[in-house]
Parts: C-alpha cells; sequence; structure tokens
C-alpha cells in the first residue's frame, strides 16, 4: 500500500472527523474552539492596491497564514486557471495574487503547496498563458494535472439535494489545508463566478451539474468541504462575455480583493463589488439557506482596508 | 572492402530517422517541436509529393530529392527514410533474437506492385486518396503508431505516475484514452500483422511488391548510377548475400542483383569475405528519371466511389461506438455536412490531399481531430475530420496547421485561425435543458470564444442561448459542452469551403462606481 492509498483508505476509514476537526470551519462548528475569538474579522475587503499587497494587507487582518497554515502541514492552493487566456484577460486568477498566496504558505512552514485547476481549454495551455504555472514554480509550489479521471475520488455529498455525489480531485482529500482563490467574474451559466462556483473545478463531471440545476449543485457541492481561506481576486474584473471572455474590453480594472473563511459572505461581497444584489444570485441564496455561511453582510464584522 | 561502412551509415541515419518519427507520433505531452516535425517529415516521399502538387513550395521539394538520390545510389530511401522500412528492420532484429533468419532469392511478384502503383496514380490523378492513404507507407507507420502504439505509450507513462507521486513529483501526469473508431484500429493492426509475417518470413516483400513508392523508385533505381553488383571473379558462391538480403534479390545463380527491387541496405556488402559484393558506378546512364505524378484534382474525386471499401468496412466501425446513458434530447441533429480541420480551406481540398497518416490526430491538444469513417463516404476512410464529441478546437491553437505534412493543413496565422470559420453554430432549443428541465445552463456560452452563443433572458428569470452565425468560427465548442443526450442541443454544420467569420463588435465595459468605497 503507497502513501497515496493509505491517504485515501484512512480518509474513507473514518480518519474523516479527526481530520475535519483540523480543517477549521469544521472544528469550530463541532468544538466551538475559543480560536474563533482570534478572529478580528468575519471578512476582509482591500481596494486600490497590487494584488500582492492588497492579499498581505487582507491576511494580516485576518490573524495572519499562520493561522491557517502550520509547520508541516500539506496545502492546496485552487486558483480558477480554466481558460486559454493571457492574465489581463481576468478569466483567470491573477498570476501575482497565486505566487504571493504559495509564497506565504511556505514562510509559514507548509511542507508542500499544491495548485491544480480542471480546465476547461486544454490544461497545458491554460497553465502556460494563464502565467500560473510560472508563479507557481517562482513561489516554490507544485503545479499538478487535473486533467485525467485518473485523479478523481468518488466522494458522497450527504447534504446535498441535487447532487449526492461527486468525483473529487485526490489532492483535495489529501491536503490538510485547502486555500481557494477565485477570480471574480460574469459567468453565462451562473450570473458570477467567485468562491462557491470555483470549486467546480475540483470535480470531474461538471456536466451532470448543468443537467440538474447548476444553481442547486453549486450550493449542494459547497456543503461538502469548505475552503478553510477564499481569496477572491477582483483586481482585474470581467464584467461581461463571462467566463471566458472575448477581449480586454470585457475586462474593468477594480482593484478589489475579499477574503473570509465563509463562502457565502465571500461571494456576496463580492457580487455587490461587481455592482450586483447578492439575492439576485441564485446558488448564494440557496447556500444562505443551507447555513452553508452567512449572505448578510450587515451582521458581520468586515475590515475594510483601502490603500 | 572499401564499402563496408555503408551498412553502419544506413544504421545510424535508419535510426535517428526512425526515432524521431516515432517520437513525433508518440508525442502525447505537446513537446515535440512543430518545425522539427516538418523537418524530420521533409523527405517522405508521398507526403511532400501532394505538397508540391498542391503548393509548389521549397516544402514540397523532398520527393524530388529522394528520386534525385534513387537515381544516383539507389532505394537509400527505403532503408534509411522510410519508417515502415526501418520499422520492419527493427521487426526482423527482433525476430533474429528468438529465431535463425535466411533469405533466398525469389523472384519477384509478378505485376502487383505495377497494378497497385498504376491503381495509386490513376485514383490520386482523379482526386481519390482512398489508395494513396491505404498503401503510403509514411501514413501506414503513422497510423500504427498513432492509432496503436500511443495509447500503449500512454499506459506507460500511467503506470509511471503512481511512482512518481509516492515522491510527491508531479512532473509526469496521467493521461486519458480516446477510443477511435474500432474500424481504423482494425486497419492499423491487420497493415501492422502483416508487415511483421511478411518481413519474417520474407524481408522486404511488402516494399516490393505492395508499396506503391517503393515500385516507383525501383523504375528509377534499375538505372541508377552506383548500384550493388558481383564480381564474378571473386564470387564463391557460398551464398551469405544472398541469404542476408532483405529483398530477395541477389541470384548467386543467375549471378545478378535485382536492383529494382534492392533496398539499400547493404547487408551484402557487410557479409561478403571474398570481395566479390561491389557497390559501382554503372556505366550506362540513366535516361529515364521523369517519373512524374501529375497533381490531384477536386473536381473529379467523386468519380471514384470505391462501393467495395464501404462494403468491408461499414460493418466494422458499428463496433465500439460511444453508447450514451442520460437522455432528455428528442431532436435527431441532423448534420449534412461534416467540418473539417483548420488550414484545410475546404473539404474537397482536404479530402484530395490527406493521406490519413494521423499525425495530426496526435498532435491536436483536445483530440478534436478524429480520423472518419463514413462521414465523407466510404472512400474517405481514415481521413480526418473534426468530431466535437471528442473534443474541440481551442481558439487560439493553430498546431495542426504547422505539422500537417502534406499539405492538406496549411498553415493559418493565429489572428486568421480566429476568424477562420470552419462552420456555422446551429441551436435546437428544443432539446435545450433550459427549456426542457426549467433550470439555467449555459455550458455552451460559457465555452464560445467569440460569443456567438450568448445567453439572453427567456422565461422566469432563466437565460437561454441565442446563436450569432456570422461571428461563429465553428470550433465546436458548444458543441462539446452541451451536456444533452442523445443529442446535442447545439451544433456545428460545416462549411464545405471555410470562410473568414466577421469579427464580433466590441465595446469597452465600465467599472461600477463605489465612489472609492466599498459597498458594504
Amino acid at each position: 500500500m503507497n502513501r497515496k492509498e493509505f491517504l485515501k483508505k484512512s480518509f474513507g476509514a473514518g480518519l474523516f472527523l479527526g481530520t475535519a476537526l483540523t480543517f477549521g470551519r469544521y472544528g469550530e462548528l463541532m468544538a466551538n474552539t475559543a480560536g474563533n475569538n482570534s478572529i478580528p474579522y468575519d471578512l476582509v475587503a482591500v481596494r486600490n492596491g497590487e494584488p500582492a499587497e492588497m492579499y498581505e494587507r487582507a491576511i494580516k487582518a485576518m490573524g495572519g497564514i499562520s493561522k491557517y497554515v502550520k509547520p508541516g502541514q500539506r496545502v492546496l492552493v485552487k486558483p480558477n486557471i480554466g481558460w486559454n487566456v493571457t492574465p489581463e484577460l481576468a478569466a483567470n486568477t491573477n498570476p501575482l495574487l497565486v505566487k504571493a498566496v504559495i509564497k506565504s504558505c511556505l514562510e509559514a512552514g507548509a511542507s508542500s503547496v499544491h495548485v491544480f485547476d480542471h480546465t476547461c481549454d486544454d490544461w497545458v495551455k491554460c497553465y502556460k498563458t494563464s502565467e500560473i504555472e510560472r508563479a507557481v514554480k517562482e513561489a516554490g509550489g507544485k503545479i499538478v494535472s487535473g486533467d485525467s479521471e485518473k485523479y478523481y475520488n468518488q466522494v458522497e455529498v450527504p447534504q446535498g439535494k441535487k447532487l449526492k455525489s461527486a468525483k473529487v480531485h485526490e489532492l483535495v482529500l489529501e491536503s490538510d489545508v485547502f486555500i481557494n482563490i477565485p477570480v471574480l467574474k460574469n459567468h453565462g451559466s451562473a450570473k458570477l463566478t467567485m468562491a462557491m462556483k470555483n470549486l467546480m473545478g475540483i470535480v470531474w463531471d461538471r456536466s451532470f451539474w448543468h443537467r440538474n440545476d447548476l444553481h442547486q449543485c453549486i450550493a449542494d457541492f459547497s456543503t461538502w468541504r469548505r475552503p478553510d481561506l477564499n481569496i477572491i481576486d477582483a483586481y482585474r474584473v470581467m464584467m461581461k462575455n463571462g467566463p471566458r471572455g472575448r477581449s480586454e474590453k470585457d475586462v474593468a480594472t477594480m482593484k478589489f480583493l475579499v477574503m473570509s473563511d465563509d463562502m457565502v459572505a465571500a461571494d456576496a461581497a463580492a457580487t455587490k463589488i461587481f455592482g450586483m444584489q447578492p439575492q439576485n444570485v441564485p446558488y448564494i441564496n440557496f447556500a444562505h439557506d443551507m447555513q452553508i455561511g452567512n449572505m448578510n453582510l450587515d451582521d458581520q464584522n468586515i475590515g475594510r482596508i483601502k490603500m | 572492402m572499401t564499402y563496408k561502412w555503408l551498412k553502419a551509415f544506413r544504421v545510424s541515419i535508419a535510426f535517428v530517422s526512425l526515432l524521431l518519427i516515432s517520437l513525433a507520433f508518440l508525442d502525447f505531452t505537446g513537446l515535440f517541436p512543430d518545425k522539427l516535425m516538418k523537418g524530420v517529415l521533409w523527405l517522405q516521399f508521398i507526403p511532400s509529393l501532394l505538397t508540391f502538387a498542391s503548393a509548389f513550395s521549397l516544402a514540397g521539394l523532398g520527393f524530388i530529392a529522394v528520386m534525385l538520390i534513387t537515381a544516383v545510389f539507389g532505394r537509400f530511401y527505403c532503408s534509411s527514410v522510410c519508417p515502415l522500412g526501418i520499422l520492419q528492420d527493427v521487426v526482423l532484429r527482433f525476430a533474429r533474437l528468438f529465431k535463425k533468419i535466411k533469405f533466398r532469392y525469389h523472384k519477384p511478384v509478378k505485376y502487383l506492385r505495377h497494378v497497385l502503383l498504376g491503381l495509386t496514380i490513376l485514383s490520386g490523378l482523379m482526386g481519390g486518396m482512398l489508395f494513396v492513404s491505404f498503401l503510403d507507407p509514411y501514413s501506414i507507420f503513422g497510423r500504427i503508431f498513432s492509432d496503436l502504439f500511443r495509447p500503449v505509450a500512454k499506459a506507460l507513462n500511467n503506470l509511471l505516475v503512481p511512482l512518481f507521486q509516492a515522491y510527491d513529483n508531479y512532473s509526469i501526469y496521467y493521461v486519458d484514452y480516446y477510443l477511435l473508431n474500432f474500424s481504423v484500429y482494425f486497419v492499423a493492426f491487420a497493415f501492422l500483422a502483416v508487415i511483421i509475417i511478411l518481413t519474417v518470413k520474407h524481408g522486404r516483400l511488402y516494399c516490393n511488391t505492395v508499396c506503391p513508392v517503393g515500385t516507383l523508385l525501383g523504375y528509377i533505381s534499375r538505372f541508377s548510377f552506383f548500384r550493388i553488383r558481383i564480381d564474378t571473379n571473386n564470387c564463391t558462391l557460398c551464398k551469405k548475400c544472398e541469404q542476408v538480403c532483405k529483398a530477395e534479390c541477389i541470384s548467386l545463380k543467375n549471378q545478378t542483383v535485382d536492383f529494382s527491387r534492392c533496398i539499400s541496405c547493404y547487408n551484402c556488402l557487410t557479409v561478403c569475405k571474398f570481395d566479390a559484393i561491389d557497390f559501382s558506378v554503372q556505366k550506362r546512364l540513366a535516361n529515364n528519371l521523369t517519373n512524374k505524378v501529375a497533381p490531384t484534382d477536386a473536381g473529379r474525386r467523386q468519380a471514384l466511389k470505391t462501393i467495395v471499401g464501404g462494403l468491408v468496412l461499414a460493418p466494422l466501425a458499428s463496433l465500439g461506438k460511444e453508447k450514451e446513458l442520460y437522455y432528455t434530447a428528442t431532436v435527431p441533429v441532423n448534420r449534412t455536412q461534416y467540418v473539417t480541420p483548420p488550414g484545410s480551406g475546404s473539404v474537397p481540398d482536404l479530402l484530395t490531399k490527406c493521406t490519413a497518416c494521423h499525425l495530426c490526430v496526435s498532435a491536436c491538444p483536445t483530440n478534436v481531430i478524429q480520423p472518419s469513417s463514413s462521414e465523407f463516404g466510404w472512400e474517405h476512410f481514415m481521413q480526418v475530420r473534426m468530431d466535437y464529441f471528442a473534443g474541440y478546437c481551442t481558439f487560439e491553437c493553430t498546431r495542426c496547421t504547422e505539422i500537417c505534412p502534406t499539405g492538406a493543413l496549411l498553415p493559418l496565422k493565429q489572428d486568421d485561425k480566429k476568424l477562420t470559420q470552419l462552420g456555422k453554430v446551429q441551436f435546437i432549443e428544443d432539446n435545450c435543458i433550459v427549456k426542457t428541465e426549467s433550470t439555467d445552463c449555459g455550458s455552451c456560452a460559457e465555452h464560445c470564444p467569440t460569443k456567438a452563443v450568448l445567453m439572453v433572458p427567456y422565461e422566469n428569470d432563466l437565460r437561454i442561448p441565442e446563436v450569432d452565425d456570422k461571428i461563429c468560427i465553428g470550433c465546436g465548442a458548444c458543441e462539446h459542452a452541451c451536456p444533452t443526450r442523445p443529442f446535442r442541443a447545439i451544433y456545428v454544420e460545416g462549411n464545405e469551403v471555410h470562410v473568414m467569420a466577421e469579427k464580433p463588435k466590441e465595446k469597452q465595459v465600465e467599472a461600477p462606481d463605489h465612489e472609492d468605497d466599498f459597498p458594504f
């Protein structure tokens, strides 16, 4: 039995709960630990900075990266690398942000930082053209393929209404810390794509979601494994023709960044930054109702940083 | 003997040729450089001839070089350049590990090679490529490597992946297989089997009986300047040379060498201990070097409807077809014209130039280029088409146009490719998820690079696709992504002649004004 199999089997065999406790959100829900008190903000939003600097400010306000990444832990960073376009078209997460996140994880003592996406366009080209492959390598992380079904393992989604199971990339199962870094953009199917929609990139069969009420499936899958940290890149924002975009004319430079442990809150804030209301994005409502997170920003302690 | 080094020279050239050409076909990583691919294949006879016939460019002069070399030195091409020829030598080398193989002189098979060459030329002149694509040795080799061996290479790669991953190394990665039409495997396998059997029993019998290039070059080598001859003064009739002659063209009984069949392996030179085999200048110069094959004619391709091919191959094609599990769509897709890859210019252009070598099938990063079965008619079996079930054409990619050795796909600049319309999008609303299930979907519009497919308001705050075929380039992203089964709700109707799509009209977007503050 190799290491990978061992990890898979132990996961399936009931270490789930023990591991989940270290995953942050589950831990908070089950144990109501004192750790919660050290979180100064539910959500931090930054504007007017460069991607890496906005990240630095936000993570500091959230309590520092070492709150999320402990020495020796395996970290998975999941950007959006779905399309074979350059960073200027803003269809993929900003490579400078990806680089900054990986660097800080390694500085916090992470044993490894892996990065992948199940791309829409040819993955080799996506990784290259998005400049994310280069950013990952420069930062000391490992870029991994998500392009074969062999990487994906069946998981149950017990709380799902429409989506009861999915095939998920093994790295998500093997990692101790899961950091979700989507890009905010217009989306022809889901209206907007941000944190929750970005999780579609860790599953194999996406056409099932499209056939079975996309919005409900997005919310359903968000019950399965909440990322420990969500960082929404809204530096360049594709305002229309998403998710692929057509040219730089679809892109507005907005220089925002949103960070939260709560995907629903993060998506609600990003929706407002985009100029829409969270109530108008069905999956945000579904997720709120399923108690995956809180879409009411008024109830929350929000850090606002202008640079 | 002064010419003993010739065999070593032949073997080293052959080794390099085979290695590079094999890698070009086996590569599933996209790392094999496009330019090198074209360079390596420049000398391939039939691809080069076809390029010359269609483009009259430097890229198509390889076959003239081959004919000149043959006129001077004999069929060096067959032993050192032709990958199928070299493959036979490799097979022989392996077979000899298990079995002592000795050849002996045989008379050539009567008529067959001339008839096959004649048919190939005749059908080629009429624009039919069935004989050419079935018999061109380079294309046969290509199909064996692309269709049969490439999946094996992938399997070996996939076996290694877990070992690397155990050390947290992701530099090699899993690759998936895409199942081709069963009849394509069958043809590639049948040729491989026949060639292995013939090689083990009679050496290069295939090259001297079936191969049209071998026959054609044989006409030239018959008169070539240098050639293998027996020095009757020194010969002891030990038969060593006859036993190693893969072409079975040395007759010691008659003390002759049939140089039209000699494939210039130079084994006889190396093996003779008595200086009785000579490689020397022929006094009588060849005067008939201009075996010319005229260019193909697209207009008359229809003349060659090979019913026989259809009868044999049709039942095979139905095997191994994809079985779909999910059904909501009820309206069948009636595609009247299948789509040809970018750079082909038009359907007839592709069908009169493609030899079905499947190099583009190997090189395409998304599997969208697939061998056809009966989509263009049976006489075009195995020639390539765009299969949007298998994949879709990456907007920015021009790789297939860069590497095609026959000129069936001609190079396209990226900017031109992004506007080249291979076909037009068609929407079948009655199959669409948005209508049948009353939920949002939008897979098609998501993937569309030009926004020829756009989501517009529909009942109950839903959005449904709207198509604009003027800016559509027919890449098939929408068709590939469409989740309805067994029929798609959106598909590409091929253009018989590719045209330029209109450039989309664009307007700079503006960011919402948050007055330099936060909207929450």
